[in-house]
């Protein structure tokens, strides 16, 4: 089953504390940070602990992904080369561009080359988009190596590289966004939206987090634990969706018993692309918990009932 | 599926580091704890009646100065002085008194004091002179503690709980000489309370069975108003004599500005767990009581249930304890019908104790006494502990730290432990790499009888005594493990702490609520 | 082979150890450790501070360790790092 990332918690790489809790806080990914959140002079320093930490430290279920430096820089390679030591889950290669993204891809495989026999190693790339560049490239940027699962985009920076100014109604980031949901999409991997950086304004962030998950982001990072809570929230299927769907596919099921080929709910017909939609609805239902068991209940009421008692 | 892999034993001599000794010098025979309630009503002298004494009119009560109070009590060798903590770390009457008491040459004191704190510092050169030579608390802190821990004090220091100090008070086990009333306000005729004056703490109710028990009852204030003080929490027919000082505390001490959830993200994880315990018990229905101690992850617990609550329209009986302004807000937003309260923990409280009549006090033995018609705690739902330590039996220790040091005391952990209907620890699983799961405690403060959950940021164990609770948990979907399970994984976090040695030498004797002997505190090596 | 210049790594934050080394006039390693778990660990803190040096071939050398509850990987990375900072010729970026 492909895992959530609802959430991508950063956490500072130099902090032995904040690493040890990382995976009790329940966002699906943490990002243990090499980049901004460690001074040059403790690159050194961070590289090691999270080096340390990833080889002997018990994550649990939480994904981890390692941000290191940007590739471009003294610290980059120096990091990729400590991480593919270790393996974490993925690796988020920040300020990418088709150029970065090509030259990670090629250290990874020639270690892979010199170090494994060949042997691929397990780690996973994320692109951290955060340019005007990465932005209108990000096609390419996906099509540049195949072991990207996913794109965070970074609304800070990107709007920093287009001299705008970065507001609360987001107008600004509106076409990046779409354009990196939408990418995202056609190359079948994961779109993480922007950090919201006001972090005691819960509400801002739930209804920024609705409108990422609105545009077809599948989840967003955060920068504060006390965020992950309501972007799950806010990421969340709607039960009336929810039930909806799970009828969708009952009367499915129904009308194939039947033999019929094409049927109708509440008076309405139901096609193909309702029926897609529906399997994701209740996959997704699933995965959260929010529906017990099977989907393949003949009975309407009781799956009903799983559902509300389900509801977290 | 959990599974059970261990056998729970009532918390007895098994499961303590060492087996009791059936006499300890300077305390005398050991009465062992045998249950929760084995011993309730058990043992009980008859009640020690109240002091009579006759005063006339014309007769004055107010005294120019603690050593003319002291002249008239009758202060000699061997007495038994009794403090409250309502000042906390604010606390200056304690130090006050005694530094006149030392000034007589007197010997052989054994103070009575609900709780000691960094404060009473002073003390500690009169347990070294041999002025004081016993101690009873519920609770102790800093340099008292530490000498106590070094065995500087000639007899153990007995540690009580808030409910077992007032047991003892009033049934005689503890007979108490001269009670000291520190008092934010009194009338010369020693009607006193905490509401007002610049001292103000709030409720008394750790100070009332010594005021109606104490063969003499000194009140010391530093808010003298006319006759009569109002309202009264102790009154004139309890009071001896009244002495007025320039200052009785510290405010900054007494009470904190604001008590503020934890912003500690696991903390709040944590909290956020307990919340869904809470849920999951099916207690939390209209008339729901409560109590939460001050700390940061219990608050976010009662913010927790606080939303919780409003969603679903639920409005609780009670809560009870030291009380917060978070609770006052509870109550003021229709949450909960009533607050009962022993202690303020900050100015909200106090207010809030002063001017609203659904605030209600609650003294020591109304709170907590097991040996009474009926304590609160027994009426209690749920109640969020803390715990230094917890074994495998879910024995808890708040007395001591993993090193042997006393750094704290049951105050009113085992009371509530054991009245309410869902006790739950909630707890970090390692702090500063020191496992809180341990095969077993330091000392035992609660025992592991009257513990039903315990709740940690890497899983949720309960006792397995409750069977009901394990399939409630399960039916909601909350994953519950072996506290076994939980040691495991502590340990394997943090590499398994060498063991502390300890002497022979005893420096306190843990007294469960009933007055049997529960643990007791070696010195370390 | 012995440390010929000071260095450090780690902070005095919870759940971390910092960690200071610097030349040594006698041969060996002395190491002075303040814990706030010494008594329960503080053996096993010496032990892997010990070994993390050794296994960096380092025989003489003098460590001033203040622990504020570090897991052993902690300890091993804080004193691997200050090892490095110590050992690499000037001008090398770490």
């Amino acid at each position: 089953m492909k895992r959530l990332r609802r959430t991508m918690l950063f956490v500072p790489g130099n902090n032995p504390g904040m690493i040890q809790s990382a995976s009790v806080l329940g966002a699906d990914s943490v990002i243990l940070d090499l980049e901004d959140a460690v001074s040059l002079s403790e690159k050194d320093s961070a590289r090691k602990l999270v080096t340390k930490a990833l080889r002997s430290w018990s994550f649990k279920t939480t994904e981890v992904t390692v941000r290191i430096n940007p590739i471009t820089t003294v610290y980059g390679p120096l990091d990729l080369e400590a991480m593919l030591e270790v393996q974490p889950d993925i690796l988020l290669i920040p300020k990418a561009e088709v150029a970065s993204i090509q030259e990670v891809e090629a250290r990874i495989s020639a270690y892979e080359a010199a170090k494994l026999g060949g042997e691929a190693v397990r780690t996973k790339l994320f692109a951290l988009i955060e340019s005007a560049a990465g932005v209108e490239h990000v096609h390419e940027i996906l099509a540049s190596s195949p072991r990207l699962v996913g794109v965070l985009f970074g609304g800070e920076d990107y709007t920093s590289d287009m001299g705008v100014a970065r507001t609360m109604g987001g107008m600004e980031i509106e076409y990046a966004r779409n354009k990196v949901a939408v990418a995202c999409k056609v190359h079948g991997v994961d779109a993480v939206d922007t950090p919201f950086t006001d972090v005691d304004n819960h509400e801002g962030l739930l209804a920024d987090a609705r409108k990422a998950k609105a545009m077809g982001f599948t989840g967003k990072a955060a920068i504060n634990p006390r965020q992950v809570g309501i972007i799950h929230k806010g990421f969340a299927p709607d039960p009336v969706e929810v039930r909806y769907a799970l009828r969708v596919l009952e009367a499915m099921e129904e009308a194939e018993a039947e033999g019929k080929g094409v049927f109708s709910l509440d008076g309405k017909m139901v096609d193909a692309p309702i029926i897609q939609r529906a399997r994701q609805m209740v996959a997704l239902a699933e995965k959260l918990g929010m529906v017990k068991g099977s989907t393949a209940s003949k009975d309407e009421k009781n799956a009903n009932d799983s559902l509300e008692g389900g509801l977290v | 599926m959990h599974g059970i892999e261990f056998e729970i034993a009532p918390a007895s001599g098994e499961t303590r580091r060492q087996p009791l000794p059936e006499y300890i010098e300077g305390y005398g025979e050991v009465r062992a704890f045998e249950g929760a309630f084995a011993n309730v009503g058990v043992g009980i002298s008859d009640h020690r009646p109240r002091r009579s004494k006759s005063v006339r009119p014309g007769q004055t009560k107010f005294l120019a100065t603690i050593e003319e109070a002291l002249d008239r009590a009758g202060l000699r060798d061997g007495m038994t002085l009794s403090f409250h903590h309502h000042l906390r770390n604010g606390d200056h009457v304690l130090n006050l008194v005694m530094e006149a008491v030392a000034r007589r040459g007197v010997r052989d004191l054994t103070l009575a004091v609900s709780s000691i704190f960094p404060v009473h510092e002073p003390l500690v050169a009169l347990i070294d002179a041999g002025v004081v030579t016993g101690l009873a608390t519920n609770y102790m802190s800093g340099p008292v503690a530490k000498a106590v821990s070094q065995g500087r004090l000639k007899k153990p220091a007995v540690m009580m709980t808030h409910g077992g100090r007032p047991r003892a008070i009033e049934s005689g086990d503890l007979p108490v000489d001269i009670a000291f009333i520190a008092a934010p306000c009194s009338d010369p005729y020693g009607n006193c309370n905490g509401v007002r004056g610049k001292s103000a703490c709030g409720a008394l109710g750790y100070a009332v069975a010594d005021a109606q028990y104490a063969e003499v009852v000194v009140a010391i204030t530093d808010h003298l108003v006319a006759y009569p003080a109002s309202p009264a929490e102790i009154t004139q027919t309890m009071v001896d004599y009244v002495v007025e000082v320039p200052s009785i505390g510290d405010p900054q001490g007494i009470v904190s500005g604001t008590t503020r959830i934890t912003r500690d993200p696991v903390g709040l994880a944590i909290a956020h767990k307990a919340a869904q315990v809470i849920h999951a018990s099916g207690l939390l229905e209209d008339g729901f009581s409560f109590q939460t101690g001050a700390g940061g992850t219990s608050l976010a617990v009662a913010a927790e249930l606080k939303d919780m609550m409003k969603e679903a329209g639920i409005v609780g009986s009670f809560a009870a304890g030291g009380i917060t302004g978070y609770l006052v807000d509870m109550l003021e937003e229709g949450l909960f019908n009533n607050l009962l309260d022993v202690q303020c923990f900050d100015l909200r409280a106090v207010e809030s104790y002063r001017d609203n009549p659904r605030h209600l006090p609650m003294d020591a033995s109304m709170y907590a006494n097991p040996f009474s018609k009926g304590a609160v705690v027994n009426q209690l739902d749920v109640m969020i502990l803390g715990a230094t330590e917890i074994d495998l039996n879910f024995n808890v220790n708040v007395t001591t730290g993993s090193d042997g040091t006393i750094m704290g005391g049951s105050g009113g952990h085992s009371d509530t432990a054991a009245g309410a209907k869902l006790a739950m620890v909630v707890t970090q699983l390692v702090k500063a790499r020191l496992p809180i799961v341990r095969r077993h405690v330091t000392t035992i403060t609660t025992p592991g009888e009257t513990v039903d959950v315990l709740v940690t940021d890497h899983g949720i164990a309960v006792n397995p005594a409750r069977q009901d609770l394990i399939a409630a948990l399960e039916a909601s979907g909350l994953k519950v493990v072996t506290i076994g399970a939980l040691l495991a994984l502590a340990e394997s976090m943090t590499g398994i702490p060498d063991e502390v040695t300890f002497s022979d030498d005893i420096v306190a004797v843990v007294e469960y609520r009933d007055g049997t002997v529960v643990d007791v505190v070696r010195r370390t090596k | 082979m012995r440390v010929t210049r000071t260095a450090k790594a780690g902070t005095l934050e919870s759940n971390d150890i910092f960690i200071m080394v610097s030349p040594s006039e006698a041969e060996g390693v002395t190491l002075e450790l303040q814990s706030i778990v010494l008594a329960q660990f503080g053996r096993q803190i010496r032990e892997t501070i010990l070994r993390t040096v050794a296994a960096r071939g380092v025989t003489q050398i003098s460590i001033l360790a203040q622990d504020r509850g570090a897991l052993d990987y902690t300890i091993e990375a804080r004193v691997e790092t200050a090892l490095d900072r110590a050992l690499a010729e000037p001008g090398v970026i770490l």
